[in-house]
Parts: C-alpha cells; sequence; structure tokens
C-alpha cells in the first residue's frame, strides 16, 4: 500500500514531481561538478606550473662532476613523474681568447623542461650548436661556423639556432652531451629536475633522491615552489568560497522547489489524515518520497556533473577531470537531507492545520 | 486599483513574499560576489605571481659576457660595464611606474674572507629609501624576492653590516652576531640568509660595501625589476620600430612586459632591458588558466542562482492559484492578471536585488581582504546589470507559473483542486 501510494504519487503528478526532480538533478550536477573541480584542479594546476621549469636540482659536490650512474638513479626515484636534464658546464675560450660558458646537456629533455626558451632552430646534428643571444654576438655574429679551445682542445660548431631567455642562459653556448665530452671530457655536474605533484609529492622526491645520491647535494628551488605555493593556496581558497557559496544556492533552489511541492499537496495530506491515516504514516509517506527524489535526482545529477567538470577540464586545461566517485556518496547524503529538511519542514506545520480547513480550500 | 492590488498582496502575505525575496537576495548576493571576484581575480593572482621574483632583468648596454656556473660568477669584476646607481631612481619616474612591484640592483664582487677564498659578496638594496622629485619610496630585495629568509635581523642599507648565506656560514662555522673581516674591514653578521638558491653560498650586503670593495662608487652590475604585466599578446610581440603613432601609443601604453622593458630602457641611459623569460611568459598562462576556471565557476554559480531565484519564484505563485481564479471570477483578463504578477515579481526582484548586490558586493570585500589581503571592489555599473539579471530571471521563473494558473479553470482553482 505504502509502496504503491509513493508510485501513484510520483506516475499521477508527473508535472510537479518532473519539476522538482529537475530542481534536485541540477543542484546534484552543480555540486558534484564543483566537487570534482576542486579536488582536481590542484593537481591541473601544478601541471601548469611545471612550465616554470626545474624545481630540484641535484649538484654535485665542491665542484665535482656526478657518478656516471646519477641520471640513471634519479629517473629511478622519479618514475617517470618528472623531466629530469643533465647539465656539463666548462669554461672555454673563442678563436679571440675570449672566455665563454660552455654547457652540454640533453637537448630534447631541455625542451620539455625550459618551455620558455625562446629557440629559433634546435640543433639535430653532432656538431650543432644553440648559442645564446649575447653570446652569439660575440663567437657568431653571421651565423658562421666558429672554434672553441678547451684545455689545449679545439672544437668547431655550427650555430644552428639562438636561445634566448633574458638570464645567463643568453650568455652561453649549448651543445649535445655526447660532442661535450668527446671534446672535454668533463662530466654533467648538476641535473635540473621538474618534479610533478603538490608540495608534499615535491618534499617526499627530495627526501628520497637524497638517500639515493648521498654524493651529491639536492636543493629544492624555493623561489619555484614558494611560489606555487602560494598562488595555488589563494586560488584553492577563493575556489573554496566559491564552490560553498554554489552548493549553498543549489541547496536553497532544491528547498524551495521541494517545499513548495510539499504545500502543494496539502489537500491530499489532509484527505489522508481524513481517512484516519496516522500522522506518522503520513509523515513518513511525505518523507518517504522525498528522500527518493533526492536519491534518484542525486544519481542522475551526479553523472550530469562528472560531464560537466570533465567538460570544464577540457576547455581550460586541455585534460579531462578524472570522474571522483568518492564525491558520490557526499553528493548523495547531502541531496538526501536537503531533501528531508524541505519535506519535514511543511509537514510539521501541515499537522498543526485541522484538515477540515485544507479540504475547504482555505 | 492595479497599484492596490500590488500594495495589498505585499502586506498581506508576507511570509510568502520574504520567502521570494530571500531566494533573490540570496541568488543576487551570490551571483554579485561571484561575477567580481571572477572579474577580479586576475589582478589578484597577477600580484601574487610576484612573489617569482623579478621578471625584467637591466643590463649595461655594452656588456661583456656573463661568466656564470650554477651561479657562480666567474667574471672578472673589472670587467665588462655598469649602470650608474643614480639613475635608479629614475624608474619611478616611467608611465608605468605603479605597476612595479620592487627593483634591486646586483653587485657582484669576488672576496676572500678568512678562511674561504673567491666568494661571492653581493651588494644589493634591502629596503633602500629613495626619492624621485617629492616622491620618497623604498624598494630592494624585500620587496622583490620574498622567498628570501633572514634568521636574525636585514642589514641597514646604510651600514657595514652584511648577511651570510646558510651553506656559507655553516663552511666558515659563523653565525649571527659575529665579525668577519671582508678584505681588510671588519663587518658584523646581522643575519644569516636562506634563499634555497645561490645566495646561500654567497655574503650579501649593502650596495655601498660592494661597491667600495670594488672601488667604484656608484657602479651597478645588473637591475631587477619587478612589474606587473599584463600577458603577452601577438601585438605585444610587435617591433616597437615598426610601429606608428596611435599603434605605439597603444603599445607603449599597454603594460607589456616589452613595453615596460622599452621604458626602462628609455629612463637608465646606456642600458638594455630583457625579459627574463622563466618567470615573464609563464605568468601568462597560469594566469589565464586560473581566469578561465573562475569565469566558469562563476557561470556555474550564475545558473545555480537563475535556477533559485526562478524556482522560488515558481513555488510563490503555484501557491496562488486560488487568487487567479478569483480574479478570473470576478472578469479579469489574463492579460492584466499577468501584469499584476509581473510588478510584483518586478518590485520583488529590484528590493531583492538591491539587498543582494549589497550583500554580495560586501562578501566580495570579505573573501578580497581574508584571502588577498587586498580589497576586491565591485563596480558600479554591474548594479543595473545585476538588477536586470534579477528581473528577467525572476520574470521566467513567473511567467510558467502564471500561464498555467491562467490557462487553469477558475472553478477547479476556486474548489481548491488542483
Amino acid at each position: 500500500m505504502f509502496l504503491r501510494m509513493l508510485v501513484r504519487a510520483a506516475v499521477l503528478r508527473r508535472g510537479r514531481a518532473a519539476a522538482a526532480l529537475l530542481a534536485m538533478m541540477v543542484a546534484a550536477a552543480v555540486t558534484t561538478a564543483m566537487l570534482n573541480l576542486y579536488v582536481d584542479v590542484q593537481a591541473k594546476l601544478h601541471n601548469e606550473f611545471r612550465n616554470y621549469g626545474a624545481n630540484v636540482i641535484v649538484l654535485a659536490k665542491n665542484g665535482q662532476s656526478l657518478p656516471g650512474h646519477a641520471l640513471q638513479t634519479i629517473d629511478s626515484v622519479l618514475g617517470g613523474n618528472g623531466v629530469a636534464v643533465p647539465f656539463a658546464y666548462v669554461v672555454a675560450r673563442t678563436v679571440d681568447g675570449q672566455p665563454v660558458v660552455v654547457s652540454g646537456t640533453d637537448l630534447d629533455q631541455v625542451r620539455k623542461l625550459d618551455r620558455w626558451w625562446s629557440v629559433t632552430a634546435w640543433p639535430i646534428r653532432e656538431e650543432d650548436a644553440l648559442v645564446g643571444t649575447r653570446a652569439a654576438a660575440l663567437v657568431a655574429p653571421q651565423g658562421q661556423a666558429f672554434d672553441l679551445s678547451f684545455h689545449g682542445r679545439t672544437v668547431r660548431l655550427n650555430p644552428v639556432g639562438t636561445v634566448r631567455t633574458g638570464s645567463s642562459e643568453d650568455s652561453r653556448i649549448y651543445l649535445s652531451l655526447s660532442e661535450f665530452e668527446n671534446w672535454t671530457g668533463v662530466k654533467p655536474s648538476t641535473v635540473e629536475i621538474a618534479a610533478a605533484g603538490s608540495a608534499e609529492e615535491v618534499d617526499a622526491t627530495v627526501q628520497r633522491l637524497a638517500q639515493a645520491l648521498p654524493e651529491a647535494e639536492i636543493r629544492p628551488v624555493r623561489q619555484i615552489m614558494e611560489g606555487e605555493a602560494r598562488v595555488l593556496g589563494k586560488t584553492h581558497r577563493t575556489l573554496l568560497v566559491c564552490v560553498l557559496l554554489i552548493i549553498l544556492t543549489a541547496a536553497l533552489c532544491v528547498l524551495s522547489t521541494l517545499m513548495g511541492w510539499v504545500f502543494d499537496r496539502r489537500r491530499d495530506f489532509a484527505i489522508m489524515k481524513a481517512l484516519g491515516a496516522s500522522e506518522r504514516l503520513i509523515g513518513g509517506f511525505f518523507v518517504t518520497e522525498a528522500a527518493v527524489l533526492g536519491a534518484v535526482g542525486a544519481v542522475v545529477g551526479f553523472g550530469i556533473g562528472v560531464a560537466i567538470a570533465a567538460w570544464i577540464g577540457r576547455v581550460n586545461f586541455h585534460a579531462p577531470v578524472v570522474p571522483r566517485f568518492a564525491v558520490l556518496p557526499e553528493v548523495l547524503a547531502g541531496s538526501i537531507a536537503v531533501a528531508l529538511v524541505a519535506s519535514i519542514l511543511p509537514v510539521t506545520l501541515l499537522r498543526l492545520v485541522q484538515p477540515a480547513t485544507i479540504l475547504r480550500g482555505e | 486599483m492595479f497599484l492596490r492590488l500590488v500594495y495589498e498582496s505585499f502586506r498581506r502575505q508576507k511570509r510568502r513574499k520574504l520567502l521570494a525575496g530571500a531566494a533573490i537576495i540570496l541568488g543576487v548576493g551570490v551571483a554579485t560576489a561571484m561575477i567580481a571576484v571572477a572579474t577580479d581575480i586576475g589582478d589578484k593572482v597577477n600580484r601574487e605571481l610576484r612573489t617569482f621574483g623579478a621578471n625584467l632583468v637591466v643590463t649595461p648596454q655594452e656588456d661583456t659576457l656573463d661568466l656564470q656556473i650554477a651561479g657562480v660568477d666567474l667574471k672578472a669584476p673589472s670587467d665588462g660595464a655598469y649602470l650608474d646607481e643614480g639613475d635608479l631612481p629614475k624608474i619611478h619616474g616611467m608611465y608605468w611606474h605603479n605597476n612595479i612591484v620592487g627593483f634591486a640592483p646586483v653587485l657582484p664582487v669576488v672576496v676572500n674572507v678568512g678562511g674561504a677564498t673567491n666568494v661571492t659578496l653581493l651588494g644589493t638594496y634591502f629596503s633602500k629609501d629613495l626619492s624621485f622629485g617629492r616622491e620618497e619610496f623604498q624598494t630592494g630585495v624585500r620587496a622583490i624576492y620574498p622567498w628570501w629568509k633572514v634568521s636574525g635581523a636585514w642589514p641597514g642599507d646604510d651600514s657595514q653590516d652584511v648577511l651570510l648565506g646558510e651553506r656559507l656560514a655553516a663552511g666558515l662555522g659563523r653565525k649571527t652576531g659575529d665579525e668577519i673581516d671582508i678584505g681588510s674591514q671588519a663587518h658584523r653578521v646581522v643575519g644569516v640568509l636562506s634563499t634555497g638558491g645561490v645566495e646561500d653560498d654567497q655574503i650579501v650586503a649593502p650596495l655601498a660595501v660592494a661597491q667600495s670593495i670594488l672601488g667604484r662608487p656608484g657602479a651597478v652590475r645588473r637591475l631587477y625589476v619587478s612589474a606587473v604585466t599584463k600577458p603577452e599578446d601577438a601585438f605585444a610581440r610587435r617591433d616597437p620600430k615598426s610601429l606608428r603613432g596611435p599603434e605605439f601609443d597603444r603599445w607603449y601604453c599597454s603594460p607589456y612586459v616589452q613595453s615596460i622593458a622599452y621604458q626602462l630602457q628609455e629612463s637608465i641611459p646606456h642600458s638594455h632591458a630583457e625579459q627574463i623569460r622563466q618567470v615573464a611568459q609563464n605568468e601568462g598562462t597560469v594566469l589565464a588558466r586560473i581566469k578561465g576556471l573562475m569565469l566558469l565557476i562563476a557561470l556555474a554559480a550564475l545558473l545555480a542562482a537563475a535556477l533559485a531565484v526562478s524556482a522560488a519564484m515558481a513555488t510563490a505563485l503555484f501557491e496562488r492559484r486560488g487568487e487567479v481564479g478569483l480574479m478570473r471570477a470576478l472578469g479579469a483578463g489574463s492579460v492584466s492578471i499577468a501584469a499584476i504578477f509581473f510588478a510584483e515579481a518586478l518590485l520583488l526582484a529590484v528590493l531583492g536585488g538591491s539587498v543582494g548586490f549589497a550583500g554580495g558586493a560586501m562578501l566580495a570585500r570579505m573573501v578580497g581582504r581574508s584571502i588577498f589581503d587586498s580589497q576586491i571592489t565591485v563596480d558600479v555599473v554591474l548594479f543595473p546589470i545585476v538588477i536586470a539579471i534579477a528581473v528577467l530571471v525572476s520574470f521566467a521563473g513567473s511567467a510558467l507559473a502564471i500561464r498555467r494558473a491562467v490557462q487553469f479553470d477558475p472553478v477547479y482553482a476556486l474548489r481548491g483542486e488542483a
């Protein structure tokens, strides 16, 4: 009987029930989307901040070179969660005896790590060099091949492109690491790492690196880490306020719709009461109805909300937001709670009124 | 008659009007706050992005190459050209000087400190008092490098006190309060500096100390400038020499990093200003992501607010079918009935909207104050827009309910049968 009443009530008053369900669904969808975004946005923004380049630097102690296995060790510690680029440096002389810093590195990795480098053309062949704009004016003003000497050994390099960064890179010449080692015999002394993840994850990476490479110094780049933490923290707090406001508004929307829906059916209430149903039964009926509505709305809304969050992720971050099913119970509980409040309130009010008054239409 | 109907409806149905009004106040408040936050967040985050440090560097025009490896400067101090310290306050006379968060000159010199040879001593401003014309201002590394931490005290810019980098201090076994001999002069260590960068191996001193060690008063090797800029676009990248008249003026008067560099070059003679691409180039992307995110969220908030308002209006009207039935039974046409309800909705939207706007403005201010330490002001231009949206949304919410109420047979409505 109870079930039948529930079903008939939903079927017979399709219009109002659909309107209430719609409000419920929209509210649940918006809430789900916001919660999903709120959880995921941190990771997305951390990714954006990795454009700033290295946040951890591994340095050989006392101006020595790093051990040969250093890069493999670092790569295995990172486990694919980051980019590590080795750098070796020497001061070489040009033909006129001018000193210039030459660096050997993995240029393909540099391209991934330092995306702000403005490079005219990346070297392809071994003897190709990438020349800083200021160094280019000195060694190869016309873009011709030039000689560099280091400890009596001379190498001829072909400047295929220039790099402009606005800092010390502009005064350097970059070569592939193998060509550099053939020429100078100097091994990398620095590895720059862009470790992915939150501040805690990066800290953990630093710890693991320090354990794996006791012979080197591991320095987090505070300039990058602190700036990132600060901007992210503030964005996240703003987001939290916004998400709370939106959820509040959505809850209000559901509350007013559902309350209207229950109030609207005060005649049903009065008839049941006049026919001798107990207040508990009637209250239970309305409350169950609202809870079912809330649950159905929440589940459907959850699906829509996940889609919205994925869309926002795609549009804004060019990567979809992964749906978090951990949010579902929260949305479900929240929706049912709001639905219960929305039904209990009018039912308590109706209880005070004589059925005859309601049935008379007053 | 019309006015009286509306007036009496407000006077007698206070509960319903309050409920609908509350929905409008909350909806408009949330919408106002969200619009204000979303439009202002770009500015606020841009300021926060300055915690990444200087985005411009000014060097002498005729400089020799830098010989820096891992932050250690190998260049002979006599080498290369210098900027003149006396020119620095002129930065405050630039067109975009309000966008300059701060600047710090640096002069690295190589010194021997009891036990350690070839230590870099970096001369700079900490928080130097400068004046340009009648304007007084302070600037230095404390303004542009917020991640520099000092245990102890910051040295005065006119003192002989120095900071020791933390690794250097550990290596030398010196601590705050010790005296160290640099060259032949004794300097007091007032603090230990930790930056997580190359400065940890250096001595950082007031600029004048470095200049006297070098024997070149007024010399500055480089100048770091931190400026709030507008993200770069295609127009920003154009060569100022190729721009004509009004185009050049527009370029010059936009706070692009390029135009600020151009103006720095103008105000400091014989200088070359360049953007530090690591900082300058990434600001734009981060800013665009955060702004885009807030915009989409503001849209979601507007949607939720609009739904809440229209749902409240619809609910309030559904309850009044009996009234509509009575009016129709007394011979009122559907147009005049709709007019009454729309007038009520208009009144509610304007009243509730105004209160909501004020509340939303306060909310936005609170968000700005508590999160960004600066105010988010709500533009007054927003007021008519927000009210218009509130009116539209409450009309939309009412319209369907009114249509159904008017179509409903008055006999059933009066009998109370829905």
